[in-house]
């Protein structure tokens, strides 16, 4: 493997981190108020439909990415009604929110299969792009994936080190306690979810616009569940998420890579890195002392009713 | 259509009544992949569609589409089976013990099974000769590459993917004695993500031209993103790639449904593993890109209509194995049986088959 080898397959491996990166941000934001949405791939395979198509009929890849994010968080907004209006059980309500999304978004679609767009080019920073090595693997990219940077820098700072973040983890925590000093959990909540739907949206758009520009009926393949996993694997860190992506993104193409060097391994075997990157990276996270600090969200999963406070 | 299909594979339409003489033939069709997959399954559904333009009112035909290979497909086709069809086609290899098992408990339904190789009373099979595709798909390969380096994305290590490796190889060595090929399996027939993940390994690694055994347009466009070639599989993917398309190897299922109808209808099928390629245009060589030279235009042609005429037969030794054992003897032709059994690479292919 040469040193020009190494390089590519590093920026394959940000590109296909990419999306993932997308929704595991969205997810951990939404986890972080206290709700588990297992609906990623459905608003992902939404966003995806929805962005093709506008972008397929106004040509505007800008207005693509903006009818995706609008309708990511369209579908994210029936599940924070069912979730926090009704009451509804999240795990059950999630994992609907899929079925629904996979069957909508083929049905949605089937007019646009087989048509194509010119997707985004991409755009070589100037100066930076001319580091060796690093600017090939980290500034050659396309508007998306910068933005994912942005917003990952813009996440990191918001929910650390401001008045905004603070709030997001009370009400995670502990809501109860939030709700008692007169923070409403349920308007954080419903933003929380309603900026996961987002981001699942963009990631979706990254799939149907970028990655593979066109759109086929369950394009995302599973994209939506690997990024539950991650935000587990990064153990609810913003950093870590933006690492893990990559490290994600890194295991599912080496199986592709080291066959085409000629190594004799099965692809089977190939295929399973990424899990077994989870399975390691979760026995280590298991294995730290400080484990009081990996814990999710303590109140990740649990119904709130403002109602039944005393 | 669609509803249709839906409420088969809930199961909803299960036990409707057994056709009359007079009422149109019922015809089944189970797919792998969406019909939008715009490769191999969207190739049946034509000839679904092909089967109803011929027969009219003669044929009522149902699809589901999107059968994982496996118990589900078992459900699948005895749904079918159970309303009514008479007629059921099972379009992808990992179909054929679901349907052999199914087709014992309806004895009075016809089944015919796509690339498969087990028969009973009521279940026939049928394949393409893909590797007459391949033939030529290696010739334009091996003359265009100027890296000397063909890339193979493959699905699963069954005979038919690696007898046309084989044969893609055998017939750029023909035309370039330095080619090499490049062989990255996906385990999938449709991802299209992963499709462009391998495609994109392979043109890192020095792959300028491209050949799928997938069904999905995504390596067409990858190729077309990094200004390399391709070959379009089982549908027309010209589109996709109006730079890198070399041409593609087109499916074209109407003329044997129509003809199985047919025979169906008359009461005289009987099972038999049919083979079809180029001579019964069942193969189909389509949109030949203008931009590539003129010799290269001129030898795919020349390819295509030897082995249509049956002058060229891909399979003819003396082939060796790449461990150095004969597979085929001199002045032999595999047969149709031998071909449906090669689990060998040609010599020169330094990859192992995957295990």
């Amino acid at each position: 493997m040469d040193a020009d080898l190494i390089t590519q397959i590093l920026f394959a491996a940000i590109k296909t981190g990419t999306p993932l990166l997308f929704i595991a941000l969205g997810e951990v934001i939404c986890e972080k108020s206290g709700i588990l949405n297992l609906g990623q791939e459905g608003m992902m395979l939404m966003g995806a439909v929805v962005g093709f198509l506008a972008a397929y009929t106004t040509g505007s890849m800008g207005l693509g990415v903006l009818a995706a994010m609008i309708m990511g968080s369209l579908m994210s907004l029936i599940f924070a009604v069912l979730v926090l209006q009704l009451g509804a059980n999240q795990v059950a309500t999630g994992l609907a929110l899929t079925i629904f999304g996979t069957g909508l978004s083929a049905f949605v679609g089937s007019g646009v299969v087989g048509q194509t767009i010119q997707g985004f080019a991409p755009i070589d920073i100037p100066l930076l792009s001319e580091i060796p090595y690093l600017g090939e693997i980290l500034f050659k990219h396309d508007i998306l994936v910068y933005l994912s940077f942005a917003i990952t820098i813009a996440l990191y700072f918001v929910v650390n080190k401001t008045r905004i973040g603070l709030t997001l983890k009370a009400v995670g925590e502990n809501p109860n306690a939030a709700n008692a000093i007169g923070i409403k959990v349920l308007q954080v909540r419903y933003l929380a979810i309603m900026f996961g739907g987002a981001m699942a949206g963009i990631a979706g758009a990254y799939m149907s616009l970028v990655y593979t520009p066109m759109w086929v009926e369950n394009m995302t393949s599973g994209r939506g569940w690997i990024a539950l996993a991650l935000v587990v694997f990064a153990s609810w860190r913003i950093g870590r998420i933006m690492l893990g992506a990559y490290l994600f993104g890194l295991a599912s193409i080496m199986h592709l890579v080291l066959q085409g060097l000629g190594w004799s391994i099965s692809p089977n075997l190939l295929a399973m890195l990424p899990y077994v990157a989870t399975v390691i990276v979760m026995v280590i996270i298991s294995a730290d002392h400080f484990k009081e600090k990996l814990l999710a969200p303590r109140s990740l999963g649990k119904p709130f009713d403002p109602r039944n406070m005393a | 259509m669609k509803m249709k299909s839906l409420l088969l594979s809930l199961g909803l339409l299960a036990g409707a009544s057994a056709v009359q003489a007079e009422d149109p033939l019922k015809v089944g069709f189970v797919y792998v992949g969406p019909v939008g997959d715009l490769g191999w399954s969207y190739e049946h559904d034509l000839g679904r569609i092909g089967l109803e333009e011929h027969f009219g009112d003669k044929v009522e035909t149902t699809y589901v589409e999107n059968v994982p290979e496996g118990a589900d497909a078992e459900r699948v086709i005895t749904q079918l089976a159970k309303a009514g069809n008479d007629l059921i086609f099972t379009t992808s290899f990992g179909f054929m013990n679901p349907t052999v098992k199914v087709a014992k408990r309806f004895p009075k339904v016809t089944f015919e099974h796509a690339t498969g190789y087990k028969r009973a009373r009521n279940v026939g099979t049928y394949v393409l000769r893909t590797y007459e595709g391949r033939y030529v798909s290696g010739v334009a390969a091996g003359m265009m590459t100027k890296t000397n380096t063909i890339g193979y994305i493959a699905s699963f290590p069954i005979p038919e993917v690696i007898r046309d490796i084989d044969t893609v190889y055998m017939a750029a060595k023909k035309v370039n004695p330095d080619v090499k090929i490049k062989i990255v399996w996906v385990n999938s027939w449709y991802d299209p993500g992963k499709e462009t993940d391998a495609a994109n390994a392979l043109m890192d690694q020095g792959v300028d031209i491209l050949i799928q055994h997938t069904d999905s347009p995504a390596p067409q466009i990858a190729a077309e993103k990094r200004g390399m070639r391709s070959i379009g599989q089982a549908s027309n993917m010209s589109k996709f790639a109006p730079e890198a398309h070399m041409f593609s190897v087109r499916d074209n299922w109407t003329p044997y449904y129509v003809g199985v109808a047919e025979a169906v209808m008359n009461n005289t099928w009987k099972p038999s593993d049919y083979w079809g390629g180029f001579k019964e245009d069942m193969l189909t060589i389509e949109s030949i890109n203008p931009n590539l030279p003129a010799d290269v235009k001129a030898k795919i042609k020349e390819t295509y209509a030897a082995i249509k005429s049956g002058e060229l037969k891909p399979f003819t030794g003396p082939i060796k194995d790449n461990k150095g054992n004969i597979v085929v003897p001199e002045g032999h032709s595999l047969t149709d049986e031998e071909l449906a059994q090669v689990n060998w690479y040609v010599e020169g292919i330094t990859d192992e088959i995957p295990r």
